[in-house]
């Protein structure tokens, strides 16, 4: 296989409970919330009026910043209100929340584009919304537009799905296989890129073997590379390099080492929108957690609440202790089962106090684990304690800079440190 | 809506199930072959020592503590760890209220006053020896007799092996099966070699260490005896160089994290342990002495072998 020596990575227990459960739609819920800021980038404005009718795939959000992504109705109703919500992490963000009809009557306007260039395919990606599935949210177009001088030969598709618990994009890879394929043409013929890549965990032998099969038929230039079931096969410098062998140096994009790279689900997107016309106002969720009652894969509207969406799926199954949008690993923790989904949530978790309990944060007892687990190489124990004692100096020479986030530090730690947190502040500590 | 408040952390939000607690308990449950052996070797005052030591240096960590008002960390079991080493480091007859001393020095001195655990710069356990061994010269060399607990092997007393070495008294030399069994002079954990060995394989299956130090440590004692013309069968199996190399030189805290540190760190305490047993000064012994030097040279060693970040530019 690669001829590299592969990073370090862990294994983590994978509890893909959900992998075999097919797809399935939830009706829509009375209320949706749609946050103006679901991408890396500026967020949108607001494009309605409170008391406005709106129709399924409606543009509803819009920014003249380069770096963004318009947002469309993902239902049809009334617009019932444009109020600020908090974002996951905290920030303050304008939403447009919107009363649902139940007729989900389509945009009338909404037709498949022409795709005659690589301008006319990244005004594409543009106009339907489209950002980073996989989680990072970064706009594709962007991405995209990271071709201009032709320096990009290889399009990596990220299949790794290394978060345990999540299987959304396993289904997509074995239920729209076709749009896949069809997507990465797409991407390759347009954008003058001489092959593809998909690196997919070797714990989903079916999506390797369909995707290979169909690829072979189709006559798609792709490689399907089986990656080591080892996490975080799917952080993009990780994946970059494991399926490639190139490396992606401190600061520096994916492009500038003639790679782009993007997730199955956006790619599976791309297709659909040039196919269908309709832009991205619905995702595939993983619901799992020991606090769920019937865990599923559903396509909820963007905007739609946690708690319909749990509601869907059986309700509660007792208490619910913590609930993550996105894995265990890199997910982040909500307040409330208020708030809504965004284009980049690929699951929720909602866990039970057994499973969100977190053992005391102890002494660093100098083990070395966190150093040996680092994908990247870094010194986290060190860097925990450049932190704590604010030493800019130290901070900048470990690279903390580099740190990805993935977590792998803090999951080894038998001090149970918060190694990511520490790594988070030091980067701020250095801007 | 949930009525109930929903915790709210910092990711990742799953953790292996490695704690410090159950680290220190399986260099417990390594540790556990050789107190076997010592109270077969030495009887049940090798065990009243082991008892008293482990007992003491869990009172004063927890004692300790409270005094300042930081936390208890008595459950890491990390006190009760370098309680055990300090008894497996004494002779089975040493008094009581000596080896309480000794403790106290360890877990007081070393540990809890350099912050405690995963700060002190040198191994509580050896430190604390080191100061028994100065301050109680004649105490902690007087040798019990050793109990043949396997039938053909004669019971030895005396001297031990080492201090045989030195005076040149080879033809007195316990032979190499008594060093297995550990029915030779010594203190009270570090006569049997078996007993030793399945607690270090014990270790490295449960990925508490990696064999490097161990390994490397005994590889250049080996060495060093061949150059200085010495048998390094005995050389290996005598003092404490299993005891050091195995359960000591490996101190998280004190030995270095990368693998080229690791190799370093462990050559040195080698190389000074046979400087020390060659020298004409008055010390057959020079495992402790190696370890709390290497101890010492710790932090800059540790700045070796470390990875290039991946994709990192030089600044």
């Amino acid at each position: 296989m690669a001829m590299f020596q592969s990073l370090p990575s862990l294994h983590v227990k994978h509890h893909k409970n959900t992998a075999e459960m097919a797809s399935v739609t939830m009706p829509v819920p009375a209320e949706v919330i749609i946050s103006m800021s679901q991408h890396i980038g500026a967020p949108c404005q607001p494009v309605v009026k409170v008391g406005d009718p709106v129709k399924v795939g409606q543009l509803i959000g819009d920014s003249q910043a380069a770096v963004s992504a318009p947002i469309h109705s993902s239902v049809s109703g009334k617009i019932k209100a444009i109020e600020q919500v908090f974002t996951p992490r905290g920030a303050k963000v304008e939403a447009v929340v919107i009363a649902t009809d139940g007729e989900q009557a389509m945009d009338e306007t909404l037709k498949a584009p022409e795709i005659q260039s690589a301008e006319d395919l990244i005004a594409a990606a543009r106009a339907c919304g489209l950002v980073g599935l996989g989680g990072a949210g970064f706009p594709t177009s962007i991405k995209m537009q990271g071709n201009k001088n032709g320096g990009i030969d290889t399009l990596v598709v990220n299949g790794a799905e290394c978060e345990p618990y999540l299987t959304s994009d396993y289904r997509q890879m074995i239920e729209n296989t076709d749009l896949l394929l069809e997507g990465i043409e797409l991407v390759l013929h347009h954008l003058k890129i001489e092959k593809a890549i998909i690196g997919i965990e070797n714990n989903k032998p079916k999506a390797i073997e369909k995707i290979r099969a169909e690829a072979e038929k189709r006559g798609t230039r792709l490689t399907v590379r089986d990656l080591k079931a080892r996490y975080p096969q799917g952080a993009e410098k990780v994946i970059v390099y494991e399926s490639t062998g190139r490396v992606i140096p401190e600061g520096k994009l994916p492009s500038d080492v003639g790679v782009i790279v993007m997730n199955v689900g956006t790619v599976i997107k791309l297709a659909h929108y040039v196919q269908t016309g309709i832009p991205l106002i619905s995702r595939l969720v993983t619901v799992d957690g020991g606090a769920v009652k019937e865990p599923k894969n559903v396509w909820v509207p963007i905007g739609t609440k946690i708690e319909d969406i749990v509601n869907f799926c059986g309700g509660y199954n007792g208490e619910p202790a913590e609930i993550l949008f996105g894995g265990p690993m890199m997910g982040v923790s909500c307040k409330d089962d208020q708030a809504s989904i965004l284009k980049n949530n690929n699951g929720i978790l909602v866990f039970n106090e057994k499973e969100a309990k977190m053992a005391a944060e102890t002494a660093c007892i100098r083990c070395g684990r966190c150093m040996h687990a680092c994908p990247v190489g870094l010194n986290p124990a060190g860097l925990d304690r450049a932190c704590h004692a604010e030493d800019r100096e130290a901070l900048k020479k470990l690279k903390v800079n580099i740190c990805m986030e993935c977590g792998c530090c803090a999951y080894v730690c038998p001090a149970k440190r918060h190694l990511v947190a520490y790594n988070q502040m030091g980067k701020q500590m250095i801007k | 809506m949930t009525d109930r408040k929903l915790l709210v952390s910092v990711g990742p939000h799953i953790r292996s199930n490695a704690s410090t607690t159950s680290i220190m308990g399986d260099v417990l449950i390594a540790l556990l072959p050789a107190v076997v052996a010592s109270v077969l070797v030495f009887g049940t005052r090798a065990l009243l020592l082991e008892v008293v030591c482990v007992a003491s240096s869990v009172l004063f960590e927890y004692l300790f503590r409270r005094l300042l008002k930081r936390s208890n960390t008595i459950s890491d079991l990390s006190a009760a760890v370098t309680g055990l080493l300090l008894a497996f480091n004494l002779p089975a007859g040493f008094p009581i209220w000596m080896a309480i001393l000794g403790c106290f020095v360890a877990i007081v001195i070393v540990k809890q006053l350099f912050g405690g655990i995963g700060c002190n710069f040198a191994n509580p356990a050896i430190t604390g020896r080191i100061f028994l061994l100065i301050a109680f010269a004649g105490q902690m060399t007087t040798w019990p007799t050793a109990n043949s607990y396997i039938s053909g092997i004669d019971a030895v007393s005396g001297a031990t092996p080492l201090a045989l070495i030195k005076e040149g008294s080879i033809e007195a030399l316990p032979a190499v099966k008594n060093l297995l069994f550990g029915i030779r002079g010594g203190c009270l954990g570090e006569t049997c070699a078996i007993a030793l060995l399945i607690g270090f394989v014990y270790l490295v299956l449960r990925r508490v260490i990696t064999p490097t130090i161990p390994v490397v440590y005994v590889a250049t004692i080996a060495l060093m005896s061949l150059i200085l013309g010495y048998d390094p069968i005995y050389m290996i199996l005598t003092g404490g160089v299993l005891l050091g190399g195995i359960f000591m030189l490996t101190d998280y805290a004190t030995s270095p994290a990368t693998e080229l540190g690791k190799v370093v760190f462990a050559v040195g305490a080698g190389i000074i342990t046979m400087l020390i047993r060659n020298s004409s000064g008055g010390y057959p012994e020079g495992v402790s002495f190696a370890i709390l030097l290497m101890n010492i040279l710790c932090p800059y060693i540790a700045k070796l072998g470390h990875k290039k970040p991946f994709g990192g530019v030089a600044k």
